[in-house]
């Protein structure tokens, strides 16, 4: 079995972002980047599908500039086998990465796609999805539990009223919640063996994918500030205010 | 502009989102509202009800991913917009459905500006992006919390719809949260709990001060990580996203991840014993101190004021 996980390199979730303040963007250079949290969980799991026995192979790819090869060694150095990355200095909408992933799931065939549910940049939360419509897959998003069940697969999901089990038949698209598991620090020793695991860089151009954006992004600002508020001293002060504000509430 | 809106339901209920997306919605033209379920009738009803819906559709199907963004593929042929709550389902469907149609959706919206142009919140909700959209046909989600409810009183026509669909993933289980408090994106007032609370028994703290003020009750992710509150209470980047007119965070220091989620909440309480909490200095009012002293007085003192929703 083969598992192909996708990942995408962005600024650190511990980073406090800078809003450029000619509206253009977030401040990305000079910033601390790594692998999105939520694709270290997808890498994690086929990781720890494959010392189950359920994958001969895992193979990473991420699309994005030269220095994106610093994640897919990460994710080398977590257990996957080899590497791909389409190398693009554009930044591209969700569309164009889902059908640049359709080329190389073509070309791959691999039984399980793993993603995250989202990037933590954008927030798009799109592409698994696009994925598996575009290469005519079912699809079990914001993953908590994964189970190899014959020739398929059973899936907990979290949703607004809970968790669900879906089953699905293999190939399918999964996309990778928290609370699926706990992404492994690899070991020195790993970090040095990932180096000498097969990285393939391939120029964007050679996947004949349209990558024009559909939609124009008008401007980044920052959000609107929070007046500061005031400490209390007592209980009965908090309680009075609650009342307060409770006795205004417009009835809905 | 002819709008599809598609109607979010829960164990044969209109959820309380639908209200909002239709009133978002019906800025942008005529709402038709999709009820898609095996037994659509009760809830297309209460669809039926909205003001601004023009017409209620409805499909037999399950909300399975697969089925339903096949189901979707054919009917938006007919509108302009195709529109979804920013919930489990929209999420799931919208870019999927976007995919067939080779369309490039927009999510996660908090403001309508026009006809083609939106905004939409990015980085946890530290940015937020204006984006204009000039495809032939709009792919939508809108974050319920952030518009309010359309009014009722309507009585629109409902049109029942042939075009079954078989999913490929089947649904084999829904292991829900049992609960008799309010609907947290939409609630009004939510009261939230953090790790500082120390055990699932001592979260009812939590829970019976919601109950008191008629709120939903929100956990951190820590809270939820920890055992102390189940998933779909977890707010923040990844939970749910709400925008009460009060929250009142308890024991909750307020990582990024977590302030993501309150953002649009008009009036912010914490307690919490660090002066210094980001959450802290982020409230309109907060009460330095230990919430297991805290709580018990608060919950009398609301009382004796004769708070009661």
């Amino acid at each position: 079995m083969k598992i192909l996980v996708a990942i995408k390199r962005v600024v650190d979730h511990n980073v406090r972002i800078r809003v450029r303040p000619d509206g253009t963007g977030v401040e990305t250079a000079g910033v601390r980047m790594s692998m999105n949290p939520f694709c270290k969980h997808a890498v994690e799991a086929a990781v720890q599908l494959s010392e189950a026995g359920h994958g001969d192979e895992i193979v990473i790819v991420s699309i994005g500039p030269k220095v994106a090869n610093d994640v897919i060694l990460t994710a080398l150095a977590m257990g996957a086998h080899r590497g791909i990355l389409i190398e693009t200095d554009a930044e591209l909408e969700t569309l164009a990465i889902a059908k640049l992933l359709a080329k190389v799931v073509e070309e791959e065939q691999p039984d399980i796609v793993l993603l995250g549910k989202q990037a933590v940049d954008d927030d798009s939360n799109h592409v698994g999805q696009m994925l598996a419509a575009l290469t005519d897959r079912p699809q079990a998003t914001f993953a908590s539990e994964i189970k190899v069940v014959g020739a398929g697969l059973e899936v907990s999901r979290e949703v607004d009223s809970g968790r669900q089990t879906l089953s699905l038949p293999m190939p399918a698209i999964v996309t990778a919640d928290l609370r699926l598991n706990t992404p492994r620090n690899a070991a020195l020793p790993m970090v040095m063996k990932a180096r000498s695991k097969p990285l393939a860089v391939r120029p964007v151009a050679e996947f004949g994918v349209d990558l024009a954006p559909r939609l124009t992004v008008d401007k980044i600002s920052p959000p609107a500030e929070r007046v500061a508020g005031k400490t209390v001293a007592s209980v009965t002060e908090l309680a009075a205010f609650i009342a307060d504000d409770v006795a205004q509430m417009e009835a809905l | 502009m002819s709008v599809l809106v598609l109607a979010d339901h829960d164990l044969g209920v209109l959820s309380p989102a639908t209200a909002r997306i239709v009133s978002a919605a019906s800025t942008l033209g005529p709402v038709d509202l999709l009820v898609v379920a095996d037994d659509a009738a009760t809830i297309a009803k209460s669809a039926a009800s909205l003001s601004g819906v023009a017409k209620v559709l409805t499909l037999k199907g399950s909300l399975v991913a697969d089925s339903l963004a096949t189901q979707l593929s054919t009917l938006a042929v007919r509108y302009h917009y195709v529109v979804a709550s920013a919930g489990s389902v929209g999420k799931d469907v919208i870019p999927r459905l976007a995919a067939r149609l080779d369309l490039m959706p927009v999510t996660d919206v908090v403001r309508i500006l026009g006809p083609t142009s939106f905004e939409r919140p990015i980085y946890a909700g530290n940015a937020v992006q204006t984006v204009t959209d000039t495809q032939d046909k709009h792919l939508l989600t809108l974050r319920a919390s952030a518009f309010r409810p359309a009014a009722g009183g309507n009585a629109a026509p409902i049109e029942a719809l042939d075009g079954s669909v078989q999913a490929v993933a089947r649904l084999l289980s829904s292991d829900r949260t049992e609960s008799d408090t309010a609907d947290l994106a939409t609630a009004q007032i939510v009261v939230g709990g953090g790790i500082a609370l120390g055990s699932a028994e001592n979260f009812q703290l939590v829970e019976n001060l919601a109950k008191k003020l008629g709120a939903a009750v929100g956990a951190t992710r820590a809270a939820v990580d920890a055992g102390y509150a189940p998933n779909d209470w977890q707010v923040g980047q990844t939970g749910k996203i709400i925008a009460p007119d009060l929250y009142i965070a308890i024991g909750i220091s307020g990582a990024l991840q977590h302030l993501a989620g309150i953002q649009g909440a008009k009036k912010i309480v914490a307690i919490n014993t660090d002066p210094e909490a980001p959450l802290v200095k982020l409230a309109d009012i907060a009460l330095i101190g230990d919430l297991f002293e805290i709580i018990p007085q608060l919950t009398a003192e609301l009382d004796r004021l004769g708070v009661k929703r």
